[in-house]
Parts: C-alpha cells; structure tokens; sequence
C-alpha cells in the first residue's frame, strides 16, 4: 500500500492540473467580458486588465452603430420561425411512420433517414441557382425554409424513436370513441411528445443560430444578415474599436447561453426519455 | 390498425407530405443536382456539352487546382492528426483525472465544455482577439512574466498559424472527448485494472494494457466525429484567416478551396467546384467507413 503524504500530494497535484485546465477553458471567455466592460485606450495601453472604470459604451455602440440590434432580430427571427416548422412537419411525419403500418413505411423512413449521413453544404450551389429562380436569394423566408428541410432527418430519427416507445391504448380508445384522426394528433399525441419536441427543438437550435455557410453566400443586403454574418462584417468594420468588438462577441454568445441554462433541465429529461425505453 | 386502408394512405400522405416535399426540395434534389452538374463544362451559369470526367480531371490534374487542392488537403490531414494529438489525448487525460478524483466532477465538466457551446465562427474571432500581435492579451500576459521572446504574431506567421488554429480548435471542442471517454471509463470494472496491479503491474501499465484496450469502441467514436469534423472544417478557419486561407495560405482547407471556387472561380466555376464537391463527399465518407470498420475489428471483446 502507498503511505498517506505521497497520496495526498498526488490528489493536490491532481487538483492543481484540473483547475489549471479549467483556467485555460474558461479564461477566454472572461478576459472577452472583462473586455466588453473596458474603454478602448485602456485596452490599447494594457492589453490584459481588468475594468477599472466599467463601461457599458462599447455595446452601445455595438448595439446600435454596428446594427448588431439588427442581426439579433433576424437571427432571433429565422432560428424560431425554422426550429417551429422543422419540428411541427417532423412531428407530422414521425407519428405514422412510428405507429402506423402501411406499405412502404420503411423505405419512406430510410429516405427521410439518408439524409442525417449527407452534407448539405456540399448541394450549396444548386441551391444557389434554385433559390435564384425562385426569388428566395436574399430573403429570410428562403433561409428558413432551406434551415427546416436541413433538420428533418434528424428531427424524424429522435421523434420516430420515442413516438415508438409510447404505449397504444389511448390512441385505441379515442379512435373506439370515434375522435378524427387530426384530433387525436393535435390533442393526444402532441402533448404525450413533449419531451422528445424540447429534445429536438433545442438540438436543432445551435446549429440553425450558429450556421454561417448559408447566409454567407444567400444574403445580399446588411438589414436581413444574421448574427454570424453579421459579426463577420461587423470584425471588418470595426476591427480598430476593440471595445465594441469584444461587446459584440458577447452579444453574439449570451442568447445562446441563456436558452441553454433556461432549457437544460427540460434537455436531460427529453434525452433521458427517449434512452430510457 | 383500427381504420380503413383506403382513407389511411391519404392520412399518410398527409402527415408525411410537408417534411417529404420540404426534405426533397431542399436537400436531395440539390445534392442530386450538384454530382450532375459535375459532369458537364459551364459557362458560367449557361450549361455546356457533358463533359464526362473532364472535372474531376482538371480539378485533381492540372494547374492550378492540382496544387491547391493537394495543399488543402494536406492541411486537413495535418490538422486532422494534430487534433487527435493534442484535444483527444488532452481530453483523454482529463477524463482520467476526473474518473480517479470525482470531486467537483461535474462542475470540471461543464466548465470544460462551455465552449463548445459557441459558434465555431465566434471562436475563431475570440481567439484572433486574444492572439492579436499588439493589442492582445495572449502577447500581453507573455510580456507581464518576462517571457518576451515567446511573443509573435500568432496568426500572421505562416510557419505556426495552422497549429495555433489546431489549438484553437482544440480548446472549443475538448469538452467531446472528455465526456465520450469518462463515459466509457466508468463503464469498466475497476477489478479488472486492480487485479492487473496486484500481479505487480505498475499503474500506467496497468491502465494502457489493461482499461485503454476495453475503452477502444470509444477511441473510436472519438476519431470519427473527429475526422468528419475536420474534413468540413470552415468556419473557425475563416474567422482565423479569412477566405483566403491566412498568410500564405498556410491555413487553406478543402472547404475554403471550394468556397473560392464556386463563388470566385473562372467560367467553369460551377463544374469545377461541383466536382471537388464530390471528391470530398467520397473522400469524407469513404474513409469514415474505413476507419469505422478497422477500429471496430480491433474491439476487446470482455
């Protein structure tokens, strides 16, 4: 057996490297915040500091100067608007290709499935000349349709797996009892899938609020860019006002941050609901 | 099922029809498009004669796409293996830790992980903040303990930029690793490792011999997720060094290649990227496959 003083050593040593990495992960994040907060000469005089005197001038100027205001609603906007329709019509989908049966269920259920293995990035171009054609480059509408028909495979697989594992007697009953098969979708089968809809309405979340391809090369016009787009011009305008730009880093993180903490609860009982079975 | 298949066929295409319509139109008809569009020669946006694999050909063959796409493909190796280095065996040691000290193990998770939570796209404009030459805090805390000569201008030294991105890189996505194998590690029995020790084994031994084999389905995943994320890397690449691909281009990737082809290419623009395209979607895949099949044949049956 080892003797105590070695061990001890050890678990401190151990806790001196734990804590190190947690430095490394979370000091970036702070040195930004503490930033935000810091006028721009005093960051210029001393690049690592903390605020001596707060200030909350830089996302003033990053809020209104910089539209960042505006990137904000757009991605706000779109990231709803594409998170809502993608589930809804995967909710609509998943229900009878879970519980129904009827020919060629499984090769429907594969089709919608293929497409969690392909890049959708990749079909960027067709999609270019399509959305041209059809009036949608440049327009919200068009990013939150492509946004929603990305999120399907994905949505489908989770929501097919749980609507399997719900037991059938209530939907029997109501169905004895003569309910309409949109009632019984609407009222019963709904509600049940809750979980499973916050599960995947928060993993679709990310990736629709964070995509920077599509709107990238689908927007023209600054008053309809998104947030990462937006940021991205924003760096280039604004690369010599440090202060605003660490304001607009913050900005850009903390909606995402909010709905995380917010939803995190609801996230591990939709994952757990659907594993537990 | 309690009602009638005639009436049941048109619920069905009711409720499948929206995402089926949605999915199809904006998903596979692109991607069908792109690998046809592959085969033809453009005039800009007016499609030419089929020109069979005259694409693939000039886009793997001549110049000077050849260089370019070998350059950029090189890079995504580098920083493939550069990442399985530094963030998976970073985050293999780290989950050790926690596995043998689980105090305050779950607040060492989430602090590790919070960064995965930010777009890759605001990662890489944190960092270029962080690692700015004058202005940065990076250079900054160097000076602050008399380490001057370390200081440098990060991002604009094309002999260092692409592993200051593998770092970068690395430090987002570390929290992936760390969970899929404290996971894994807490799946075995401990007895198994104990036993080993007992037999005079020292601990080290013990555990690559012993533990590291059983946790293989692990390392496994860990390399896949992160080979497919490597090879579709964008993003953090751009906000680090522009479409461009930084000084020299010493930070060019396949997906910026392609992005500067399809969007600032010549006449066959849309051939030519259409191809590489396809090529990276073959290379993707192809060698997630591989790889998937060679690690799983070399799972410890237990």
């Amino acid at each position: 057996m080892v003797s105590t003083a070695p061990r001890i050593g050890r678990a401190v040593g151990v806790q001196v490297l734990l804590w190190a990495y947690a430095g490394v992960a979370f000091g970036p994040l702070l040195l930004v915040l503490l930033g935000s907060l810091r006028g721009n000469r005093e960051i210029m005089r001393e690049p690592l500091g903390l605020p001596t005197s707060p200030t909350f001038e830089n996302f003033g100027r990053a809020w209104a100067n910089a539209s960042l205001s505006t990137y904000l609603l757009n991605s706000v906007v779109i990231t709803v608007a594409a998170v809502t329709l993608c589930t809804v019509i995967s909710l609509m989908a998943a229900y009878p290709l879970a519980r129904w049966r009827f020919t060629g269920r499984a090769l429907l259920a594969a089709y919608f499935l293929s497409g969690l293995m392909l890049p959708i990035k990749l079909g960027v171009l067709p999609i270019f000349y399509m959305f041209q054609s059809m009036g949608l480059v440049d327009s919200r509408i068009g990013l939150t349709l492509l946004y929603a028909a990305g999120g399907i495979p994905f949505s489908v697989f989770i929501l097919m797996a749980f609507l399997r594992g719900l037991p059938t007697d209530i939907e029997e009953a109501a169905r004895i009892d003569g309910v309409g098969e949109l009632r019984l979708f609407r009222s019963i089968v709904t509600p049940l899938s809750r979980p499973a809809i916050a599960t995947v309405a928060v993993f679709q979340l990310a990736p629709t609020w964070n995509d920077f391809f599509f709107p990238l090369i689908l927007l023209r016009s600054s008053e309809k860019y998104t947030i990462p787009v937006g940021l991205s011009r924003f760096f280039g305008e604004f690369s010599t006002d440090r202060g605003a730009l660490y304001a607009g880093l913050v900005l850009a993180v903390l909606p995402l941050v909010v709905v995380f903490v917010m939803a995190s609860r609801q996230v591990v009982a939709g994952l757990t609901a659907g594993i537990g079975r | 099922m309690a009602f009638r298949s005639g009436r049941r066929l048109g619920w069905v295409a009711f409720f499948c029809g929206p995402a089926a319509v949605l999915y199809t139109v904006f998903v596979v008809v692109p991607l069908a498009t792109a690998l046809w569009y592959s085969f033809y020669g453009w005039q800009g946006t007016t499609r030419g004669a089929p020109a069979g694999m005259a694409n693939y050909a000039a886009v793997l063959g001549d110049y000077p796409y050849q260089e370019q796409v070998l350059k950029a493909f090189w890079h995504n190796v580098v920083f493939f293996a550069g990442t399985m280095l530094v963030q998976n065996t970073v985050g293999l040691g780290l989950a050790v830790l926690l596995h043998r000290n689980p105090r305050g193990k779950r607040m060492f998770q989430t602090l590790y992980s919070l960064p995965y939570l930010i777009s890759p796209l605001v990662v890489g404009y944190l960092w270029s903040m962080m690692l700015s030459p004058a202005f940065g805090p990076v250079n900054a805390g160097l000076q602050a303990v008399g380490l001057d000569g370390l200081t440098r201008p990060w991002l604009g030294d094309p002999a260092i930029a692409l592993p200051v991105v593998v770092l970068v890189n690395a430090w987002q996505w570390i929290g992936c690793p760390m969970l899929i194998f404290g996971a894994a590690l807490a799946a075995v029995p401990a007895e198994m490792e104990e036993a080993a020790v007992i037999d005079g084994a020292s601990a080290w031994k013990a555990f690559w011999q012993v533990r590291f084999p059983l946790i293989m389905p692990a390392v496994g995943a860990v390399t896949l997720l992160t080979f497919v994320g490597c090879f579709n890397v964008f993003d953090l690449v751009f906000a680090l060094g522009g479409s461009s691909g930084g000084p020299g281009q010493s930070m060019d990737v396949l997906g910026l290649l392609f992005y500067r082809i399809a969007f600032q290419g010549g006449v066959n623009a849309i051939g030519l990227s259409s191809a590489l395209a396809m090529v990276m979607f073959v290379v993707v895949f192809g060698v997630a496959l591989v790889v998937d099949r060679s690690l799983r044949r070399r799972e410890v049956p237990w």
